[in-house]
């Protein structure tokens, strides 16, 4: 008893919980929604980072989501990349929407092939975002596509069925589709604690 | 005038183990009729256990009961020398392969570009190391003394000031004159080359055939020699050929590296790249497979390129055992290296999207990416294109989904919800692949709004052909 210990020992074996650390927000991506950037402590979508998108099914409001962002980076020149999308990007709507369909490549691949190609694209850093529908995919996997995001500078999507949300993820971001109402609530964010707000899915 | 000499001493036995698996093992190089083999080479393992060039094959076995030996091919030293050439036209625009196992550059301007000469040295020295040839190395003010004196030194690098020092030290036995002028030269007692050049010139034009003072004039500089001057060629091929069946993939990825090295040893000295090259997979009684690897740009990395056709090789099924590899690439177009941006904030090793593509459809294959665009046209599954096209003006009237579905499927609702239309699409009559829809917009129940149709004026089951998203 009494004995007198380090507070650095402590700190170096994990021992003493330092509290949140407030990390600065990175640099701007915003989402292109008011309310839901509001609610991100970044204002915005993870950068270098994978973000995952908890959907109820294909075509459920996604594009209306991430279209925004898809229309700012394709007009910057930056190319996007889709990894086995559900179906064919209907290109008048996509246009519509002000995505430049020159910097748009599809990525026709199934199975474990697509979780590769998505790394591929991720780790080379010469995309601006690559989205990517796995078909199965695990904690291992969705953490290679984190480091390659990271590795790449490139913002990484995955987009997967709600009924993932139960199972913890690496992803530093995860917004989840609620069905009654529908509506997207932030689930986990790096850089701050998880709003309980949610905003409407029509946004 | 700057002249290099690089003097491969053992150009055939470096050729033939550069491309084994293990170069330790003992080996020789055979040569001579069935009757008499001769020894041409040894390697050095085989040199430590007492074997010679020159033994004949069956002394050479009651020396060392196991070992290896490959036929010695003098057009296969040929390609050799003229591979190295290739390699050494990147260092100079002037190379000559007039001397047996020797490249003579003339360097003078290279010194300019690549540095002093004892960088310029240790590069080609770095470079001749990883490529697998033992070499000297001497600079000299003409080519004929550079050579002659390789035959004495390595490294050695010396001025016209020093020049004549060095000649007359030099040895009259590998002054490089024939064999019959260094015997009479010897048989007078003249041992080292200041010597002979000492004695009267009149006097040695009596006695010698002119060929001496030529070579004397040569050597020293006084009369230049002429030098043809080697032109690369303007494709590349080469073969391995292997002394066992390969059945598996992944053993040919070695000889490929290989392979692949060399070409962009080619491509680097020639200057340009590669956009489409062949391997040639040799069957013993079948016609040869071939992969071919198609780039979309010209290219010369040799990492990248081996990545790209390993990916093509092992997706590859082998009909048959390989018995020979042959990469030939004849579409060498000028290489334009990928621009980089000066400040980009990408990381370091940030390739290129095309370099990207390429590693992609090496893998998964040619169609797998895909580019986006738009066509003006009313038939929903005509107004995009898998294709490289500019964006079109496609102004459609009504609400368009963002996904389309590949073919339309029957909704599975029994009161759906219209939220708009109808839209009439009536196209194609012209081209027989007529369209007569009405559109929709449905809400399903599970709040997913639909793009559906049926058959125009013929209200009936809906078909759902994209989804609002």
């Amino acid at each position: 008893m009494g004995a007198v210990v380090a507070l650095d020992r402590l700190l170096e074996t994990r021992r003493v919980w330092r509290g949140r650390q407030r990390s600065e927000p990175v640099a701007e991506q915003p989402t292109g929604h008011a309310a839901l950037d509001a609610l991100l402590p970044g204002g915005g979508w993870q950068l270098a980072a994978l973000n995952e998108i908890l959907l109820g099914a294909p075509g459920s409001g996604e594009l209306q989501l991430l279209w925004p962002l898809l229309a700012r980076l394709t007009q910057a020149g930056e190319r996007v990349v889709l990894v086995g999308a559900p179906a064919i990007p209907f290109a008048p709507a996509w246009q519509a929407a002000g995505v430049m369909l020159a910097q748009v490549s599809l990525l026709q691949v199934s199975g474990a092939e697509r979780l590769w190609a998505a790394e591929q694209c991720l780790r080379s850093g010469s995309c601006g975002a690559v989205l990517c529908w796995p078909e199965q995919v695990d904690d291992r996997a969705l953490r290679r596509l984190q480091v390659a995001a990271d590795s790449g500078q490139t913002l990484a999507f995955v987009l997967r069925d709600r009924r993932a949300a139960d199972n913890p993820s690496p992803a530093p971001l995860r917004l989840l589709q609620e069905r009654q109402p529908r509506q997207w609530r932030v689930l986990k964010c790096r850089g701050g604690v998880a709003p309980v707000r949610s905003v409407p899915v029509s946004l | 005038m700057r002249w290099l000499c690089i003097l491969f001493p053992q150009l055939a036995l470096d050729a033939v183990l550069r491309s084994r698996d293990d170069p330790t093992a003992p080996l020789a190089l055979l040569s001579g009729p069935p009757q008499r083999r001769v020894l041409q080479a040894v390697n050095e393992s085989a040199r430590a256990q007492g074997l010679r060039s020159g033994q004949s094959l069956t002394q050479a076995r009651t020396l060392l009961e196991s070992f290896d030996t490959v036929e010695h091919d003098p057009a296969q030293t040929e390609y050799w020398q003229q591979f190295l050439a290739s390699w050494a036209y990147g260092f100079s625009g002037h190379v000559s392969l007039d001397f047996p196992r020797t490249l003579l550059l003339e360097v003078a301007s290279s010194l300019r570009l690549f540095g002093p000469w004892p960088e310029l040295e240790q590069r080609l020295r770095a470079e001749l190391q990883a490529l697998g040839f033992q070499h000297r190395l001497v600079l000299a003010p003409n080519p004929l003394a550079a050579r002659v004196l390789a035959n004495v030194a390595d490294g050695l690098a010396v001025d016209e000031l020093a020049l004549p020092a060095e000649l007359q030290r030099l040895p009259v036995a590998r002054s490089g004159l024939p064999g019959e002028l260094i015997e009479s030269l010897q048989r007078m007692g003249l041992r080292r080359l200041q010597q002979v050049l000492e004695l009267p010139r009149d006097g040695l034009a009596k006695r010698f055939p002119p060929q001496l003072l030529a070579h004397l004039d040569q050597l020293q500089g006084h009369h230049p020699l002429a030098l043809s001057c080697y032109q690369p060629p303007d494709h590349f091929r080469q073969r391995i050929e292997f002394n066992f069946d390969v059945e598996s993939n992944t053993s040919l990825l070695f000889p490929l590296r290989r392979l692949i090295g060399d070409l962009a040893t080619f491509l680097a000295g020639r200057d340009c790249g590669v956009q489409r090259f062949v391997l040639q997979l040799e069957h013993r009684r079948q016609p040869a497979s071939e992969v071919s690897v198609g780039l979309l740009g010209a290219e010369r990395d040799g990492e990248r390129l081996f990545e790209l056709a390993r990916g093509r090789l092992e997706r590859l099924e082998l009909a048959a055992p390989v018995q020979a590899l042959t990469l030939l690439a004849e579409d060498l177009p000028r290489f334009v290296p990928a621009a980089a941006e000066l400040f980009s904030n990408r990381p370091q090793q940030s390739q290129n999207w095309l370099q990207v593509c390429e590693r992609l459809r090496a893998r998964l294959g040619d169609k797998v990416v895909q580019p986006l665009a738009a066509v003006d046209e009313h038939r929903p599954e005509r107004s995009w294109l898998a294709q490289e096209r500019g964006d079109a003006a496609a102004r459609p009237a009504g609400p368009r989904p963002g996904w389309l579905l590949a073919e339309p499927v029957l909704l599975n609702d029994l009161f759906p919800r219209v939220l708009a239309g109808p839209e009439r699409i009536e196209s194609g009559w012209w081209d027989g692949d007529d369209v007569r829809r009405d559109y929709y917009l449905i809400e399903t129940r599970d709040g997913r709004r639909a793009w559906a149709f049926h058959a125009a004026g013929h209200p009936g089951p809906f078909w759902v052909h994209g989804w609002f998203a």
